[in-house]
């Protein structure tokens, strides 16, 4: 089949965007519109499907089927939908609160069955459609509106909470890093089973800077470091400084120290997470934070085709269902 | 020795009908008791009527009266709708049964005891201080037959050289023989499901064969109870019958209703009693096309339903009063995106966790209002374990017809309860017709996702269909484009149209239908699983020389369009129900007519017996019911 070309454009919805001049979400947003076009996917084929928040107003700005659903429980909805029509694309679209907070079930349990569907938490560390509560990526200490002597909530890491739950695939980028932010959603809309990419949003409103060390092109490459597989972990603006393990923690080195094998080299496709684990503990500013796919691992089954694998094997085994033959069987009488 | 009905030499008695309740210890194997004997009573063309009633814990502390397990069941020669109020006979395995339910055998009823269960450390485990037995009072009212079980069974399976643990196993087994031979039953559909059931392991299956025919050679050959009784099969409507459970038929129904409309369903749910066996019903049916989600909790449980639904699948959920409380959000949600689906609510005794095994109709009120927001939505309610085929399959109709979530409300008592079912014939039910629009003719004529049409139903648009791109939500919507409106005038418009849409319900659906006179002195008005009970307790007032109707509803959201003109055209009416009014509230709302509530809330259904008291005492207000009186004497108890 031929299918018509289409372009970024041909993905906008004819309603106004509506977030905040200068917030992140419009970038996630535009490199959104800049993937779809390439995957070879019909417009009424993808499902946008979000909870509540500013991020969660996303489904209404795209021209394909959306669901903006309740605060929270996005990975529901989409659980239900793929299972049932798995011939759809279905992405989740959620905010640090509505994933983390209120829906912090539903997030493991989605990441645990391994639901074909594309998760991208917008993690602005901060409740903006609330108008600035601290979330549970706020930072210790953090002043908030609700939070007005320092949060004492110790945050969340939303990615080791992904691994713990064996996601399948687990990813970071940041709204500002369009290129790697485009790159990234691309290579979760590839993955098959559950992805899970995490992107530093900025609040310009309610938080704005909290991830400047990262998003701020200047401070990037000190303060981050990309993964790529197969690749040692190499980062600093003239790419001198790696990270190595030693015993069972990292550590930082310069390159020019020790012998280049000592570098560790980023596996995504090993099956146990817990390398992929500690990289997801390493936090700014104690480490450059990774971002990039962290974990791609394939072959394992999904929810939405073992659920459909088990029909259609039990109508192997027993043929098409019969209801007639169903009420009719077991013990039954006459009444003359 | 023969052990068949035809081979017994011992004297019968034809009877129109026998209560009997079998209680014991929770690991008694009471329940399967019951349903045997109800089963083989349904095959020998009786009506039956049953009544489990068992203790949330699983394991509860054996001996104890919190541990005790009944199951109650009425086998009748003609039509009945309740599993009796009084037992024409009750076994009992231990102290504690005997005690928790000796109070519900009608004098001179025929009491079958295990003797071996009767002990010291058992008494204390029941907390009496002596031998119930040794009370003479027991043997002047009732006839009672004591049977050494224990020591019998194990006598029965002794060759077959099993540890004592298991051969004290098969001493229900040897009750149900001996209950079987004072009832006339056939041995051969339980020697059947032992089969079925043990095939797997011979010893087990040959030792409760063993002890299954002991039990009635111990009938036949002893002279305990004198004469064995006989009901006749009863006159039902011709056709071929199975016997069902209420939540059996609830999911037969949703393969109906899924059949009926060429759709697949989709079943989200989490664990909770007792609307568990319908998930554990579906999930057998996966070659008929249904995926069934056990889901993280009862939000992820609805939230899938929803997603479901949006896809294009027939869509429920299920749960009881808890679970309903936490799917309230989502259920807006639904009635806002305008999806088809149904909602199961199979109430159980509340508020809170409350009481998990037992029934109750406290949860109308919730279904009604339990949202926020003004979130109208229709409600049905199944009248028997039968009647729950029918009504999901008319709940997914309205669903469908009116693009809404439709809410069921079924109850533990109906769930679990059992009786004869006219197996419908599949190839002449129905249709019930889908439509989703396909890509518009015309791309530039723009798609109009909450347009409506003449039941004020918007289309069911599936993605996957070219053109027809759209978003819903949870935020207000603009009348026809369903774009977020935050306009005065709209929201105004859009909760006129919303609640209209669930009264037009009203146009489609049956007419109230009266039992007895459409107007006059008392009308009863009941809904749910009282209807058994408010049935027999209405006719028999009615016999009595009562004028006394019964208008019992299907429907309770929209309620029925004449059902305000009958309210009106009754003196008196009566609102039985197992909650504190909440019908009664409705009706008074709804029709401004005064309404007299008979309620409890005792984890327990109605007897017939205290509705028909309670109907009497109102009907004859400032009349002379002498002879009323006489007449039900004669008939009640
Ligand atoms: C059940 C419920 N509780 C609370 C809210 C209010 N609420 C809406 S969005 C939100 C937090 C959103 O934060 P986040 O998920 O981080 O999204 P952001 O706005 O930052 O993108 C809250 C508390 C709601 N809509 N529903
Ligand atoms: S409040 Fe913050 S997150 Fe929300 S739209 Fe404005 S800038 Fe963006
Ligand atoms: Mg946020």
């Amino acid at each position: 089949m031929n299918l018509p070309v289409l372009k970024a454009a041909d993905f906008a919805s004819d309603q106004d965007v509506r977030w905040c001049p200068g917030c992140g979400d419009y970038s996630i947003l535009a490199q959104m519109k800049k993937v779809l076009p390439t995957l070879g996917v019909p417009r009424e084929k993808i499902v946008f499907i979000s909870g509540i928040g500013c991020s969660s107003r996303f489904p209404y700005y795209m021209n394909t089927y959306g669901m903006h659903s309740i605060h929270g429980r996005a990975p529901t909805f989409a659980t239900g939908l793929k299972a049932t029509r798995p011939d759809l694309m279905v992405w989740v679209i959620t905010g640090d609160g509505d994933a983390l907070s209120i829906g912090g079930n539903h997030f493991i349990h989605a990441l645990r069955r391994n639901v074909d569907v594309n998760i991208v938490l917008f993690n602005n560390r901060i409740y903006g459609l609330t108008k600035g509560q601290y979330s549970p990526t706020s930072g210790e200490g953090q002043v908030t509106k609700s939070t007005p002597m320092g949060s004492i909530d110790h945050p969340l890491n939303p990615l080791s909470v992904a691994l713990a739950a064996e996601a399948t695939f687990v990813a970071r980028s940041i709204d500002a890093h369009v290129k790697h932010l485009e790159a990234t959603l691309k290579r979760a809309a590839e993955h098959k089973g559950t992805s899970l990419v995490e992107v530093y949003q900025n609040c310009n409103v309610f938080n704005d800077g909290a991830m400047s060390y990262a998003q701020d092109r200047t401070q990037r490459p000190e303060n981050t470091i990309e993964l790529e597989h197969g690749k040692p972990l190499i980062f600093g603006k003239d790419r001198d400084k790696g990270i190595r393990m030693v015993g069972n923690r990292l550590e930082i080195v310069r390159t020019a120290d020790v012998p280049a094998d000592d570098l560790l080299i980023h596996d995504e496709k090993t099956l146990d997470p817990t390398q992929h684990f500690m990289l997801s503990r390493m936090r700014h500013p104690e480490f450059p934070e990774p971002i990039g796919v962290f974990r791609d691992v394939q072959g394992i089954a999904t929810y939405d085709d073992q659920i459909n694998d088990q029909v259609a094997a039990a109508r192997d085994a027993k043929g098409t269902g019969d209801l007639q033959q169903l009420f009719n069987s077991g013990d039954t009488w006459e009444v003359a | 020795m023969e052990t068949s009905p035809e081979s017994s030499n011992s004297p019968v008695e034809h009877v129109s009908g026998i209560t009997v309740r079998l209680a014991g210890d929770s690991g008694d194997g009471m329940q399967l008791l019951g349903t045997q004997l109800t089963n083989t009573s349904a095959l020998a063309g009786n009506d039956v009527a049953t009544f489990p009633d068992f203790p949330a814990e699983i394991r509860a502390p054996r001996g104890t009266r919190a541990g005790v397990s009944g199951f109650q069941v009425q086998f009748a020669a003609e039509e009945i709708f309740t599993p009796g109020d009084t037992l024409d006979c009750l076994v009992v395995m231990n102290p504690a049964a005997l005690v928790t339910n000796l109070a519900d055998l009608r004098k001179g009823g025929i009491l079958v005891v295990n003797e071996d269960g009767f002990n010291e450390k058992e008494f204390k485990l029941a907390k009496i201080d002596k031998n119930p037995l040794e009370d003479e009072v027991l043997e002047s009212s009732y006839r009672i037959v004591k049977v050494s079980m224990t020591k019998l069974t194990r006598e029965a399976v002794s060759e077959l050289g099993l540890s004592v643990k298991i051969a004290d196993r098969c001493k229900n087994f040897f009750a149900m023989g001996l209950v079987y031979w004072l009832f006339g039953r056939s041995l051969e559909p339980t020697l059947r499901f032992i089969q079925d059931k043990f095939g797997k392991k011979p010893d087990v299956a040959q030792a409760n064969e063993s002890a299954l025919r002991a039990g009635w050679a111990f009938g036949e050959t002893t002279e305990a109870f004198g004469v064995s009784y006989r009901v006749e099969a009863a006159e039902l409507e011709p056709g071929t019958y199975k016997n069902v459970m209420g939540n059996q038929a609830l999911a037969w129904g949703l393969l109906a209703a899924a059949h009926r409309s060429g759709k697949e369903l989709f079943y989200g749910t989490y664990p909770i009693t007792p609307a568990s066996d319908i998930l554990h019903e579906l999930t057998k049916y996966k070659n008929f096309g249904v995926r069934t989600f056990q889901a993280e909790d009862e939000i992820a449980a609805v939230g899938a339903t929803i997603g479901a639904a949006f896809g294009g699948t027939m869509a429920v959920t299920a749960s009881s009063g808890p679970g309903i409380a936490l799917k309230a959000e989502a259920m807006g949600l639904g009635m806002m995106v305008e999806l088809p689906m149904v909602v199961i609510n199979v109430q159980r005794g509340g508020p809170s966790t409350g009481l998990p095994t037992k029934t109750e109709q406290s949860d109308l009120l919730q279904a009604m209002f339990g949202r926020n927001g003004e979130s109208p939505l229709p409600i049905l309610a199944p009248q028997s374990p039968g009647d729950c085929f029918d009504v999901v399959q008319e709940a997914w109709r309205l669903a469908v017809e009116c693009m809404t979530p439709v809410m069921v409300l079924s109850d533990g008592y109906i769930a679990n309860g059992s009786e004869p079912w006219k197996i419908p014939d599949v190839a002449s039910m129905d249709p019930i017709v889908v439509h989703h629009p396909d890509a518009p003719g015309d791309a530039d004529e723009p798609f109009l996702p909450y347009m409506r049409d003449e039941n004020l139903a918007r289309p069911w648009a599936i993605p996957g269909t070219d053109g027809l791109m759209h978003r819903i939500g949870g935020l207000e919507k603009e009348d026809g484009t369903g774009n977020v409106s935050y306009d005065p005038a709209n929201h105004q418009h859009m909760t006129d149209t919303r609640a209209q849409k669930v009264a037009l319900v009203a146009e489609r659906i049956p007419e109230q239908e009266v039992f007895g006179e459409t107007e006059g002195e008392v009308l009863v008005v009941s809904w749910g699983g009282t209807y058994g009970a408010c049935h027999t307790a209405v006719s028999r007032c009615q016999r009595a020389g009562l004028t006394v109707s019964h208008a019992h509803v299907r429907y309770l959201n929209p309620l029925p369009r004449n059902l305000g003109d009958l309210l009106k055209s009754f003196k008196t009416v009566l609102v039985p129900e197992l909650n504190t009014g909440q019908l009664r509230m409705l009706l008074r709302h709804q029709y401004l007519v005064d309404c007299i509530g008979i309620n409890k809330v005792q984890g327990k259904p109605f007897t017939v017996t205290e509705l028909v008291e309670a109907i009497r005492d109102q009907a004859c207000i400032g009349k002379d019911c002498t002879v009323v009186d006489q007449k039900l004497k004669i008939r009640v108890g």
